[in-house]
């Protein structure tokens, strides 16, 4: 099915964004201005868009540490998230969350999360909300190769299968968790989406940096798991373009594979390439996006530096709604 | 002596026990780095460096790489306990404990006494602890406070480069399963460390500046903030007896009683919240048994009962410093 040019300026412009505020943090972030431990995503723009761009706020989505595109693809505010980095009280957080707690859960995100495996249960849980309450909504759990491996995991597969649960697990295989090879920690032949079908349910595989192939699996991944048939599970082949977390030492990388990836491997020049090629947009529609989403990311970086800091009296709020 | 750092005095226990004990077993995440990539083995050595060359000189089956599953990490670390290993297993952050504490709590803690003293399990868990990288709720926490409550664990909290290396030591040789926390704001930090093999016994505070107006108990990195209050206030004639417990788990209570004996004052400080805490223990016993020294109320130097937050000015807000334990120290000082 041909998509329609706004849906494809859109797709586009998500990407777009998501690669420019972390090619900016990237920047930023070594000027020593913001704190903490922060995990960029670049190169996996396409499956966190190629994700969102079927869901509005009422499914849900929960994320991991790598969370900034699953933030930005589910609608939450650039500017509020720019913020949060920065520790700003304007940010999404107030500043108590940081880059790796980043949430908006009126937005269906519910949460960036720092603890890797920990998504996915609670994703069934919102995925059982959904069911009661009819609608036919999904609950998305987005997972790296890493977390795959993770008991919490296999225990949230089984559990979507028994009780039925319209929930999404989507593997983000970017061949790495934190210095490790996939082909070492996935014990199923580097198969990930094989281990989930052995749990009981339909399972899919798709190009993770080819936003086409994300797009198109998950319209028949929701069309099944929104038609009321339980759970089901992708696994993306994808792309870490920068280290595990900024500062990584990369020592676990091949010769020359950062510059082959950005080369080959890059979601948004395929996107570029197969979209001109086919005549349905034009180099001009990009040049007005990338202008106007570097202005943005550019207004987001400043705002965020003039914005109100926290006190010390901040610690003690929103422990308890009431206490 | 040799000068060396906190984590290169982990690296160096480390390796100095797996030579001298064939059945010292390394086991974690990414304590390898690497496996089953293009650039190969050793692509770290553990995320805080403790592991260096360790893989390169025993192995893949005395230093084992796992897949992210801390639950089967600490099971798998009990197992070879029960079979006669001594096992090492790393948790990256001591906050992890969260998703493996049925492994530490309800089996290796309890299989001797269940086991009506029959068995032993001899094991370490280290993990890195602790606040001041602005890591927010998730990888900042002081995890004693919650581990110190369990009967059947000990619990080890190194200040120093030449504690790390004698308690390390002591922990992988004991025969009970010890918790081993390393604080995450003094792996860079360096000291003198004595050569070659020595352990450094459970339940012997170290006294870390001695003086006769008021007690100072502490652990980890708060050690070294009492330690400079202490130098702070010496020259204006307060002296400080600055205890660094060393173990939670056993406590020497004598060192702390028999300070406070002398001193009538006591300031705890402690970098976990405050309910139901190691701080809390402290007062208890010093309230039970050295109520008749004390010259005025104790105090604790502690964070909030709150999480612990990401952006600078809250994470400093919250984490006890130099200068809060200076006050509490001149306010206990000028109590009447
Ligand atoms: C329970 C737990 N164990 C370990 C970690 C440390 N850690 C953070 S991210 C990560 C790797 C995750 O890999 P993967 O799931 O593939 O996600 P990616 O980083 O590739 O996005 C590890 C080991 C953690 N945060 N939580
Ligand atoms: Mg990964």
């Amino acid at each position: 099915m041909q998509l329609s040019r706004e849906a494809l300026l859109r797709a586009y412009r998500q990407m777009r964004v998501i690669r420019e505020f972390e090619e900016r943090l990237h920047v930023e972030i070594m000027t020593g201005e913001i704190a903490g431990f922060t995990h960029l995503y670049s190169g996996q723009e396409a499956v966190a868009v190629g994700v969102c761009e079927h869901l509005d706020h009422e499914d849900k989505i929960i994320s991991t540490h790598r969370g900034h595109g699953h933030c930005l693809a589910k609608g939450c505010d650039v500017g509020m998230m720019m913020k949060e980095i920065w520790g700003s009280r304007e940010g999404t957080c107030k500043g108590k969350g940081g880059s790796m707690h980043i949430a908006d859960v009126a937005q269906g995100m519910l949460g960036a999360n720092g603890i890797v495996g920990a998504g996915a249960p609670i994703a069934v849980g919102a995925a059982l909300a959904a069911k009661l309450d009819g609608g036919g909504r999904v609950s998305i759990a987005f997972s790296g190769d890493g977390a795959c491996n993770q008991g919490t995991t296999f225990e949230a597969m089984n559990l979507a299968v028994v009780t039925k649960a319209p929930c999404i697990f989507v593997f983000e295989n970017n061949h790495y968790s934190e210095h490790t090879g996939w082909k070492y920690a996935v014990g199923t032949g580097s198969d990930i989406a094989g281990r989930a079908e052995a749990f009981g349910m339909r399972v899919w595989r798709g190009d993770g940096t080819d936003f086409f192939s994300v797009y198109e699996t998950m319209r028949d991944v929701l069309e099944h798991v929104r038609g009321g048939n339980g759970p089901a599970a992708v696994e993306f082949d994808t792309e870490r373009f920068f280290g595990h977390f900024e500062g990584d030492p990369q020592r676990y990388r091949g010769k020359g594979e950062i510059d082959r990836l950005r080369k080959v491997r890059d979601c948004l020049t395929k996107f570029r390439t197969r979209v001109t090629g086919a005549d349905l947009l034009a180099d001009g529609d990009f040049g007005r996006i990338d202008a106007e989403v570097r202005d943005l990311i550019e207004k987001s970086v400043s705002e965020a530096r003039s914005a109100a800091r926290p006190t010390a009296d901040d610690v003690l709020s929103d422990v308890y709604i009431s206490y | 002596m040799a000068k060396m750092m906190y984590r290169e005095a982990v690296q160096n226990a480390l390796f100095a026990e797996m030579e001298r004990d064939e059945n010292v077993i390394l086991l974690g995440e990414d304590i390898v780095g690497g496996m089953g990539t293009d650039g190969g083995p050793e692509a770290i050595g553990g995320i805080w460096s403790t592991s260096v060359g360790l893989f390169g000189k025993f192995g893949p089956d005395r230093v084992i790489d796992t897949p992210i599953s801390e639950s089967a990490i600490i099971g798998a670390a009990a197992g070879l306990a029960l079979s006669g290993k001594r096992p090492v297993a790393e948790l990256m952050f001591a906050d992890f404990i969260g998703v493996c504490l049925d492994q530490i709590w309800n089996q290796v803690g309890k299989f001797r006494y269940m086991f009506g003293g029959k068995t032993k399990c001899p094991m370490v868990i280290r993990m890195a602890y602790g606040a001041g990288f602005n890591a927010a709720a998730q990888h900042s926490q002081s995890v004693h406070q919650i581990l110190t409550g369990m009967p059947g664990l000990k619990v080890v909290m190194p200040s120093t480069p030449a504690d790390v290396k004698g308690l390390l030591t002591q922990s992988i040789r004991d025969d009970d399963p010890v918790i081993f926390l390393e604080h995450k704001a003094l792996y860079a930090s360096s000291g003198e460390v004595p050569e070659g093999d020595y352990t450094i016994p459970f339940g012997h505070a170290r006294l870390a500046r001695a003086g006769q107006d008021v007690t100072i108990v502490a652990t980890g990195l708060m050690v070294g903030f009492c330690e400079s209050v202490a130098d702070r206030l010496a020259p204006e004639g307060i002296g400080c007896d600055v205890i660094d417990l060393r173990t939670t788990s056993p406590l020497d209570e004598e060192a702390i009683l028999d300070s406070v004996e002398v001193t009538g004052r006591l300031v705890v400080v402690d970098e976990a919240p405050p309910r139901c805490s190691l701080a809390t223990d402290i007062a208890a016993l010093v309230g039970q048994k050295a109520f008749a020294s004390l010259k005025v109320p104790l105090t604790m130097v502690t964070p909030p009962h709150t999480p612990i937050p990401f952006a600078r000015e809250l994470e400093s807000a919250y984490l006890p410093s130099a200068d809060k334990i200076e006050a509490a120290v001149r306010k206990i000082m000028a109590w009447r």
